[in-house]
């Protein structure tokens, strides 16, 4: 089947076997491996990237299903040779060390930041809460990090956020 | 992964139009297409249906309407049920992942299956999966399934958090199909195992969940509360919803709907019925909860699921009280 | 310094095995045995073979030409055996992932199945004492008379405890991308935490020249030891792309990783303890009971840190395994010290408790002047203060040592202490520095899985040459290179730092260029004790209503020598103690015993911490000057941070609620289990 779909700004046509989800697409198709693979059942978060500028698991779309989509990943966040605040943050406070799960973590924060409601740690979830760490450590709950990088991710994502 | 036929669906008409024998809805896949890439799930049709236009939040005088492609996450945001059902955005918020969330649907999050290892590994039996091959979790690893309702061909629990709080909100689910529509209430959606555990609901072949529909919210404060032993991104080794409603010390009102416990959303009837016209005191919590949980039947990994459900209802209730 | 691949990591531009874009490049999936003992009795791949786009099919039914060498986990389809649930039994390649994967689906495979035995017992009959444990330990050690010091002693202790299956789960799957060129040499892309290594095991299974073999592992994602030793998709990818004649690539699945590429043995511990009124020991007995395969033996180090931790006149370790229907158990970071300081540290905290004496104070009073096992010398040990320095941090003494009396609501809270240690000891490297247009290149075999040993190794190039960081490159990952050991004991940048150093100093000499093999030099170390040592505290939170427990602090102060780059190394640190965090609440496989192989495989049944688990986790460290270890000075840090985590917080569950839980992992079925 045909898909027409966005990536990184760029729109790509490509024929695609309905088994393929869009991460396999992304990274065997499309020479985009920054989404990477890491349990492709939606259960590690490092082919974390924004579907229509929201945040989701590419292991989980079949890529037939994202026919007219827009899809961003890790490769399209910078800005041409300026790092998005989340990259440099990243780099800066050290917070990774494999790397593995980094695009992910990155494409994931990125949608995090654009999520204003509650979350499971908020106490009225009437208000929409500050992004205190304690917000930022459940928000990102859904990328692990073998490495243990959290406590450098949770100061990086803390000094990007609003 | 087997090769199947993709269909999209422009109407929910004409989603049960293209409903072949061998298909399935697919939804935001954050079940099916991991269930289909562990050969769980062999459709030969998929008919996507994430794109019908089922993905509102409406208020219809005092109740509320869901569509069924509604992502969680969104429905968790949703001031209408921040304000009014705060214990069904918190049951949405307790669930999976921020990237899950914002895939999966109403409708797939009721229709998810159990997460039961042996159900999920196509190298070992499971009656649920293919009936008549045994059930090695009665005898294996069952830490995290269910001490109420279970069979003996089937102990799988439904793992949903959402399910569990619009069970004690008395929603209805409405269903189109081939034999037209129906609407189910909650939690009469999911059926028990008894001896056909490859059954999850009550729907037929072909039925489309199109929506959810909430009462008036029940008078009363009320919570959502889940227990797991990692902090976020786990599934509940229990959960309850909870209502409670008390009038000059005394019960007026009651819901209980326990989760992870059994092959359904389980609503804690017994306790309510013997909560309701009561005082509202610790001893009359416990008294509840004992009630309810003497039909418990316990195997030895999960036989902690008994008193964590009693503590569960117990302080869920006081803290309602006080 | 940043870590210098730290933008092509944050960009998506780093290179991981399966990433290396090749022309034609086809794709392999392994099919798994169901049974857990028994013999292949056919596979019919006749189905598969009239698939789309399937290349091949490999099985035991035609073997695959391996070298006669080809052992254990690697010898691929060379025998009808099975040796556990899991292991491959065959492989579809196809011209597409989802043809691979459908194909390998359609290949049928009938056994004969035999009784398997999967269940590690401390009375199983099959129990032996090996030769050695990992990697060249005496099995068993013992002096003094341990029933006199346990009956001489004030108060003893008597526990077992056990570990879980254990399985290492880095991000990345292991995954291997395998070319043939025309003269028969072999170019593979691997998750390998060594390249050297890996090459010199690729070729002697394969039955090539080592000159004919090249390993490529420029980024690796996460190892923690399970991709120290070849696993077997690199040789499936070399057997896959000779049978069809293309490039293969193979990334395991997640679920296919618990079964082939190593796992931490469960462990059952006896440990003996006695100790007299003045709080000295009068004996230590530890004992370990572990599994291995029928294929290899592998026998984890254990009991091996209780020789080196206290002094006591009586002393006995020893290691007892079996070898069942399982896979092979492997390296999972720091083998030995982690599990067994786990227990052994849990055993001091009773001790302590039982004996009424502070456990910090129980630790200090019974610090050996040389190693209790060995007699010699440490090269420098300051365990002492890393529990002085930690107890300051940590509030230790606000801290009321009665068990189950600090609530706070639902929440029971407790803070526990541990002792860590770990091995600092280094390896042969070779290293080239080369001169370039004013630039310096260093070139050595090492491997960066995280660690961050590019970055490391350029400032220690940086500082053996007194120029700026920016002026050095380092080339690693690629066998090509010279030559080097794995990333793996915490040996890494003490064996290639110290190669690249003395290649420094002959570059200076030289101008322009500067090799250097250190074969020599570590054979010249002075026989002393060389050891990390360190001390974990933990805080947590029990709920008596639902039997969670959280972790609200863990603070480690380490003392390893000189740090050679402080942002790395609390990383290292922090990582290893957030490894064991998971360890004590949450991390366990578990064995079929009705069918064999594993239950749990995968990361939303396998749960590794979280986000949301870790809210507090500090690393700090002593300076320590030790001239014995190398040029740098330096200890490694890979491994330590895990070592005393599990026994740290299990303790602070026990002061937390007043009750011991023995077998990790610490989970609510168990604390509801108690009664507080």
């Amino acid at each position: 089947m045909d898909i027409t779909l966005k990536v990184n700004g760029v729109s790509r046509t490509v024929a695609v076997d309905p088994r393929t989800s869009l991460l396999d697409l992304l990274r065997e198709r499309l020479g985009l491996i920054g989404a990477k693979k890491g349990c492709d059942h939606g259960q590690c978060g490092a082919c974390t990237v924004l579907i229509d500028g929201r945040r989701a698991n590419a292991c989980l779309a079949l890529a037939v299903a994202m026919d007219g989509r827009e899809i961003t990943t890790v490769e399209g966040l910078a800005q041409g040779d300026d790092l998005h605040p989340l990259q440099a943050a990243f780099i800066e406070h050290d917070a990774f060390q494999c790397g593995y799960c980094t695009p992910g973590q990155l494409c994931s924060a990125a949608g995090m930041l654009g999520e204003p409601g509650p979350s499971a740690v908020t106490g009225d979830i009437l208000v929409d809460p500050d992004l205190t760490p304690e917000e930022i450590r459940e928000r990102m709950s859904g990328n692990l990090c073998r490495c243990g990088a959290y406590v450098n991710i949770v100061s990086a994502i803390a000094e990007v956020a609003p | 992964m087997k090769t199947f036929e993709y269909a999209r669906a422009e109407s929910p008409a004409d989603a049960v139009r293209k409903f072949a024998p061998g298909a399935m809805y697919l939804g935001g896949g954050t079940n099916l297409v991991d269930l289909m890439r562990l050969g769980v799930a062999r459709p030969d049709h998929l008919v996507d249906v994430s794109r019908l236009p089922l993905d509102a939040v409406e208020e219809a005088g005092d109740r509320v309407r869901i569509g069924a492609a509604v992502r969680n996450s969104d429905l968790a945001a949703h001031p209408l049920i921040r304000s009014r059902y705060p214990m069904l955005a918190r049951a949405l918020l307790a669930g999976a992942s921020g990237q899950v969330r914002n895939m999966a649907t109403v409708a797939g999050n009721l229709l998810q299956r159990t997460r039961c290892a042996y159900f999920q590994d196509v190298t070992r039996p499971c009656n649920k999966r293919e009936p008549g091959s045994g059930c090695p979790a009665i005898e294996g690893d069952h830490t995290n399934l269910a001490i109420l309702g279970a069979s003996h061909a089937c102990v799988a629990t439904h793992p949903s958090d959402m399910a569990v709080a619009l069970a004690a909100l008395d929603a209805e689910v409405h269903v189109t199909g081939p034999g037209g529509d129906k609407i189910i209430p909650m939690p009469g959606l999911h059926r028990l195992p008894g001896d056909a555990p490859e059954r999850d609901t009550v729907l037929d072949p072909g039925d489309l969940i199109t929506g959810v529909e909430l009462p008036a919210p029940p008078p009363g404060a009320s919570l959502y509360r889940k227990v797991r032993e990692r902090a976020s991104f786990a599934f509940a080794l229990a959960s309850i919803a909870a209502v409670l409603d008390v009038r000059d010390g005394t019960v007026a009102g009651c819901r209980i709907a326990l989760g992870s416990l059994a092959h359904a959303p389980w609503r804690a009837e017994r306790a309510e019925q013997v909560l309701v016209g009561g005082p509202a005191t610790g001893e009359a919590f416990l008294t509840a909860a004992e009630a309810e949980l003497e039909q418990a039947r316990a195997l030895p990994r999960n036989a902690f699921k008994v008193p964590l459900a009693r503590n569960l209802i117990v302080r869920a209730l006081e803290e309602l009280a006080s | 310094m940043n870590r210098v691949e730290g933008r092509v990591k944050v960009t998506g531009l780093a290179t991981y095995a399966a990433e290396y874009p090749v022309e034609g490049v086809t794709y392999a999936y392994p099919v798994q045995s169901r049974v857990a003992k028994g013999r292949v009795r056919r596979v019919d791949a006749s189905a598969a073979l009239a698939m789309p786009g399937v290349l091949a099919v490999l099985s035991c039914e035609d073997p695959p030409r391996l070298a006669t060498e080809a052992e254990g986990e690697l010898a691929l389809f060379q025998s009808r055996d099975v040796a556990y649930r899991g292991q491959l039994v065959a492989a579809a390649v196809a011209d597409t992932y989802e043809n691979a994967r459908a194909a390998a689906d359609a290949i049928v495979v009938e056994y004969d199945q035999d009784v398997h035995d999967v269940s590690l017992r401390a009375d199983h009959p099959g129990l032996y004492r090996p030769e050695v444990v990992n990697p060249a330990f005496p099995s068993d050690t013992e002096k003094g008379d341990i029933e006199a010091g346990l009956d001489a002693a004030e108060t003893t202790v008597d526990v077992t405890y056990t570990t879980p299956v254990l399985h290492n789960n880095p991000m990345e799957p292991h995954a291997a991308l395998a070319l043939w060129d025309e003269e028969g040499r072999l170019l593979v892309y691997d998750t390998a935490q060594g390249t050297s290594s890996s090459r010199d095991m690729i070729a002697s299974t394969l039955g090539l020249p080592k000159e004919h073999v090249r390993v490529v592992s420029r980024h690796v994602g996460g190892g923690f030891g399970s991709k120290g030793t070849t696993r077997p998709q690199a040789v499936l990818a070399a057997l896959a792309a000779r049978a069809a004649g293309r490039p293969v690539k193979i990334a395991l699945t997640r679920q296919q990783m618990f079964d082939v590429t190593g796992y931490r043995t469960p462990t059952i511990q006896r440990l003996r303890l006695g100790v007299d009124s003045d709080g000295r020991l009068t004996a230590l007995d530890h004992t370990a009971y572990e599994q291995s395969s029928t294929l290899e033996e592998f026998a984890e180090q254990t009991a091996v840190p209780a020789r080196v931790m206290y002094a006591t006149p009586a002393l006995r370790t020893a290691h007892r395994l079996v070898r069942l229907d399982v896979a092979t158990p492997s390296w999972m970071r720091a083998p030995g010290e982690c599990p067994g300081m786990y227990a052994l540290e849990s055993a001091m905290d009773e001790l302590a408790f039982a004996a009424g004496i502070d456990p910090i104070e129980l630790r200090v009073r019974n610090e050996p002047e040389t190693a209790p096992d060995s007699g010699l010398p440490f090269s420098s040990r300051n365990l002492v203060a890393c529990l002085r320095e930690g107890a300051r941090r940590f509030g230790w003494d606000r801290r009321d040592p009665a068990p189950g009396i600090v609530r706070e609501g639902e929440w029971m809270v407790g803070t526990g202490v541990a002792a860590s240690t770990y091995p600092a000891v280094r390896r042969p490297s070779r290293a080239r520095v080369t001169m370039r247009e004013g630039d310096f290149l260093v070139q050595v075999a090492a491997a960066d899985i995280g660690t961050g040993s590019r970055t490391a190794l350029t400032a220690i190039a940086a500082g053996a040459l007194g120029v700026a960081p920016d002026r050095v490159h380092v080339e690693l990952g690629d066998s090509d290179l010279p030559e080097a050991p794995v990333a793996g004991g915490s040996m890494g940048t003490a064996s290639w730092g110290s190669a690249v150093v003395r290649a420094c100093e002959a570059l200076k000499v030289n101008g322009t260029e500067g090799v250097a093999d250190t074969t020599d030099e570590v054979k010249q170390d002075a026989r002393l004790a060389r050891h990390a040592f360190g001390a974990q505290f933990a805080e947590v939170r029990v709920n008596a209503v639902t039997g969670e427990v959280r972790l609200s602090r863990l603070l480690g102060v380490f003392a390893a020598g000189r740090i050679v780059d402080p942002v790395l190394a609390r990383s290292q640190f922090i990582g290893g103690m957030t490894m064991g965090a998971g360890m004590a609440l949450m991390e366990e496989t578990l064995t079929d015993e009705e069918f064999g192989g594993f239950l749990r495989r995968d990361l939303a049944q396998y749960h590794v911490p979280a986000c949301a688990d870790l809210p507090d986790v500090e690393a700090v460290w002593l300076d320590e000057d030790d001239g014995e270890l190398n040029p740098m000075g330096s200890k490694g840090i890979g491994e330590i941070g895990i070592v005393g985590t599990a026994a740290a917080i299990g303790n602070a569950v026990h002061h937390a609620t007043g009750h011991r839980v023995r077998d990790l992992p610490i989970t609510p079925p168990k604390i509801l289990a108690l009664r507080f």
